[in-house]
């Protein structure tokens, strides 16, 4: 089984479910010896297991049937018991209801079937989208509402799989950074590879799908239970497909959100180090580039704007007066009257770049100001 | 007499001619079809014996969990090789030795029609056999992509794949070949009288499969063509960056591949449907049923292809139509297996060891079946797609069933190959232990595929390590239950207790009419069949 923190009350959900997969629930060691699913955490999942035992236990009904009769016809029809031979043969009503018969427990079963998959199918209206890529060997997960993704590789070390150290309890189902989502979202996951096919499979959700290089596949989940859930990547990858586990963390909607917001502060602060002290030369190239992106729409690549809406940088008072006003202006934005005007703050860009673009706004053009503003005096200057 | 002329003047013994080459050019140059059958069934066992030596790689590694005796990359060349190995070089080539000596004595036919073509598609087969097992000595190692050989994984290989891509080209021309002659011999050489429904239903079988396999076999050629093309050529079949698509080789690959598994099962359900009524001493139940069950089987296999594909994410129409036509497939295997049971009942049961495989397959088929169902339901087989639960099933199709009936079908014509009565307590045993052993080996998979083992892997995370051992430990005991097959064979042919023509007291078709064993030259006057 793919270990969970929430087997016991998964197992007691299954039980309420009237299955015998409570029989091969997790107890609180290993499961060991296991025989059926893992606890679903997922609709989907849940009623995958639902229908599986309901195809199976009318499989085990035929199969009694079958094999009742076969080994009923094996005891007393021997010749060794003396059985005498009945040489009928042909009988075109049993022949009719024995192709009949199947053939409406079969409809029996299409029905929930058909149900189940359109459901599965539904990937309308996600609460949130995250792209899976599959690489040789490892997972890419991108947040794409949030701008930003991380790999997610294997960390059991090589020396417990060439078993010069004892296996840890998630031998090969462990990774550096796992998927992490919030519980009770309906998740969309937009799946692709980036080499050969992959298929991205967590079996407590209820979700296996192949992730095919040059085309973007989709399904969705939502899960239930707070925890972590593992799988692996099931379709033959090359020499490493044993050792490209799935990982994901589903955390309260709560922690979710901490989560994000310290994905993102660590993104901005492994982008550029806050105290590294530039000069003006770096600072400007990089501001250009931060101008270009964001500033030219208004202001123009020549800094001349489009007075009267869109003032002139090029010579400004602003952009050649004192450092903390400038700063102050591009932090925050102009506020006019108690109302924003089109000049907005841009906060959402990190230190170094707006270290940068207010170096470059200070000395490019007909501005020779030779200020070097620091990305720490742009920390200190976000209150 | 015979109107067949012949040269006089060589001595000849009481039912050959002694004027073909003896030695090693008489199997080269035989135009025989009991020599080429013996030729396929040989060839057919040595492939098994290596395939069978690849599985034994591949379970000593997951004996455990870590990497004890290989390297991932030989672990996948294993389980490639032992797949291409089982389907191409063992029960294909076991069917068709069995159809080049069957067929022609239970139609009363004196040999096939197209002899010359017969030795040349049987000794097409030594050299592809060559090139797979060759290809693991070259640089870069065998195919290590599976047997199904997607792309792009495929593309990236070394020249091992091209080795395995022109062995499967010859292969594929070899099985042409077989059934253009198979077919011929059916439909134009059976005794006068024999009607194609008063036909045997085992040639019956092997007529739908020789319609199977001239059909399949160029759409596989034409797929690993393609795949030749996009690794040496520049073209982009299966290349999303050039415009292709690396689906659409799974598509044409199961447009074949399903099909297959009807190949190599329908010659199956042709040797049970002989057993089992001369076992029961009674004739087949239904024996137009069996034929358009088989019928409807074989049609049904070419609209089911996608059910391989249910997680490549195909439209949910498309998912729903393939299901449906996945699960009418168990309505004529059902048929099937009711009128096996039906023919037992009320019959005058007698237990030898062809009786016991034909039983043993038809409860260990049906299990197979009831997995294929459950995988047949699309969401739970998204579940068991890629799993282990997916290795058991078919495994219980293939080896309890086709190489189940392949032993019950060389048990229950040992006699008339070799004129010796088989040792029969031996074979019980080999039965015994080969029915015990298979499913330690298979039963214990189903556990793991539901517990979220994926298949093709060489090393798996420790819950899964219990039923590994159990399955390994099953593996080595099923390996070498073979051993005593091959011993069972080899002292039938060196001798035993003479057999008669007849040696089965139920037995009702034409091959028990002539003498074991079967002379060299058989039915050079047809019979006539009332």
């Amino acid at each position: 089984m793919i270990r969970t923190s929430t087997g016991h009350k998964n197992a007691r959900r299954l039980r309420t479910l009237g299955t015998v997969a409570a029989a091969a629930a997790p107890g609180a060691a290993f499961a060991d010896w296991q025989i059926f699913h893992p606890p679903p955490v997922t609709p989907v999942g849940a009623d995958i297991i639902v229908l599986h035992l309901f195809i199976f236990w009318i499989c085990v009904a035929i199969f009694f049937g079958v094999f009742g009769v076969m080994f009923y016809s094996l005891w007393r029809h021997r010749k060794s018991v003396g059985h005498q031979a009945v040489q009928f043969h042909e009988n075109t009503m049993v022949e009719i209801v024995w192709t009949v018969v199947p053939f409406l427990i079969l409809l029996f079963m299409a029905f929930p079937a058909t149900r189940t998959i359109l459901t599965m199918h539904d990937t309308s209206s996600p609460d949130m989208t995250i792209k899976v890529t599959g690489y040789q060997w490892k997972w890419n997960y991108d947040y794409l509402q949030e701008g930003f993704g991380y790999y997610s590789n294997l960390t059991t070390p090589i020396a417990q799989i060439e078993n010069r150290e004892p296996k840890g309890p998630n031998y090969l189902l462990e990774v550096d950074n796992p998927l992490v989502v919030p519980i009770d979202t309906k998740i969309r996951v937009l799946i692709t590879a980036g080499d050969v096919i992959h298929a991205w499979w967590v079996p407590a959700f209820g979700v296996k799908q192949d992730a095919i290089p040059g085309f973007v596949r989709d399904t969705w989940f939502k899960a239930e239970k707070v925890g972590i859930y593992r799988g692996q990547c099931a379709e033959l990858c090359g020499k490493e497909h044993g050792f490209m586990p799935v990982v994901v963390e589903v955390k309260s909607k709560d922690d979710y959100v901490k989560w994000v917001a310290e994905q993102k502060q660590k993104l901005a602060a492994a982008a550029d180090d806050p105290n590294k002290q530039w000069d003006l030369k770096d600072l400007v190239a990089r501001g250009e580039k931060v101008y270009a992106a964001n500033c030219t729409a208004c202001h123009q690549a020549n800094g001349k704007g489009v007075p009267p809406a869109f003032p002139p940088l090029d010579g400004s008072k602003v952009a050649t007066g004192p450092k903390a006003a400038h700063i102050d202006t591009v932090l925050n934005g102009v506020v006019r009257d108690g109302k924003p005007t089109a000049m907005v703050g841009w906060k959402q860009l990190s230190d170094t770049d707006l270290a940068g673009v207010v170096t470059y706004e200070r000395n490019a053009w007909g501005n020779h100001t030779g200020d070097v503003i620091q990305p720490s005096e742009i920390k200190a200057a976000r209150k | 007499m015979s109107s067949v002329p012949h040269d006089h003047a060589v001595p000849h013994d009481d039912h050959g001619y002694a004027h073909h080459p003896s030695g090693l050019m008489r199997w080269i140059t035989t135009t025989n079809h009991k020599d080429i059958g013996t030729l396929y069934l040989w060839f057919s066992f040595t492939m098994f014996i290596v395939g069978g030596m690849m599985a034994m790689t591949i379970r000593a590694e997951l004996f455990k969990p870590g990497l004890q005796i290989v390297h991932p990359e030989f672990f996948n060349s294993m389980t490639t090789l032992h797949g291409l190995i089982m389907v191409f070089g063992a029960l294909m080539p076991g069917a068709v030795g069995f159809a080049n000596w069957m067929i022609p004595l239970q139609i009363g036919a004196p040999d096939m029609a197209f002899a010359r073509m017969n030795n040349w598609s049987f000794w097409l087969l030594p050299p592809a056999g060559f090139l797979l097992i060759l290809s693991l000595f070259v640089p870069g190692g065998a195919a290590a992509a599976g047997w199904t050989l997607y792309p792009p994984l495929t593309v990236q290989a070394g020249m091992g794949m091209d080795l395995t891509i022109f062995a499967i080209h010859i292969m594929g021309a070899s099985s042409i070949m077989g059934s253009i002659n198979i077919i011929t011999t059916i439909l134009n050489l059976r005794a006068p009288g024999m009607t194609l429904m008063k036909m045997p239903l085992f040639c019956w079988a092997w007529l739908i499969t020789a319609y199977l396999l001239i059909a399949v076999m160029p759409v596989l050629a034409g797929a690993v063509t393609m795949l030749l093309t996009d690794r040496h050529f520049g073209t982009s079949f299966f290349n999303a960056a050039g415009g292709g698509d690396p689906v659409l080789f799974q598509h044409v690959f199961w447009f074949f591949g399903h099909p297959e598994v009807y190949i190599i099962i329908l010659p199956a359900f042709g040797i049970i449907s002989e057993i089992i009524p001369t076992f029961s001493r009674k004739p087949l139940f239904g024996y137009a049923s069996m034929v358009y069950a088989l019928s409807a089987i074989a049609i049904l296999s070419f609209i089911v292809w996608a059910h391989h594909m249910f997680t490549t994410g195909l439209p949910t129409a498309g998912i729903l139509f393939y299901m449906y036509a996945t699960m009418l497939i168990a309505v004529p295997t059902g048929v099937k297996v009711f009128n096996w049971l039906a023919t037992m009942w009320k019959g005058s049961i007698t237990l030898e060891a062809p009786m016991l495989f034909a039983i043993g397959f038809l409860f260990l088929f049906t299990l197979g079946g009831f997995t294929g169902l459950v995988c047949s339901i699309q969401p739970i087989d998204v579940q068991l797609q890629d799993s282990y639960y997916v290795v058991a099933h078919f495994h219980y199709v293939m080896v309890a069933g086709t190489l189940f009936a392949f032993f019950g079908g060389a048990y229950y014509w040992l006699p008339k190959w070799t004129g010796h009565m088989y040792d029969e307590k031996l074979a019980q045993i080999h039965f015994w232990i080969s029915f015990v052993f298979f499913n330690i080996t298979f039963f214990p998979m189903h556990f793991l595929g539901l517990a979220g083992m994926p298949r093709r892997v060489p090393d798996y995370a420790q819950q899964f390590a219990d039923w590994n051992m159990v399955a390994s430990i099953g593996a080595f005991g099923f390996g070498l239950s073979n051993f005593l097959f091959l011993y069972v064979v080899i002292k039938c042919i060196r001798g035993g207790p003479k057999a008669p023509a007849k040696p089965w007291e139920g037995g009702s078709t034409l091959e028990w009419t002539v003498p074991s064993p079967a002379p060299y030259h058989t039915f050079e006057t047809p019979p006539v069949v009332r």
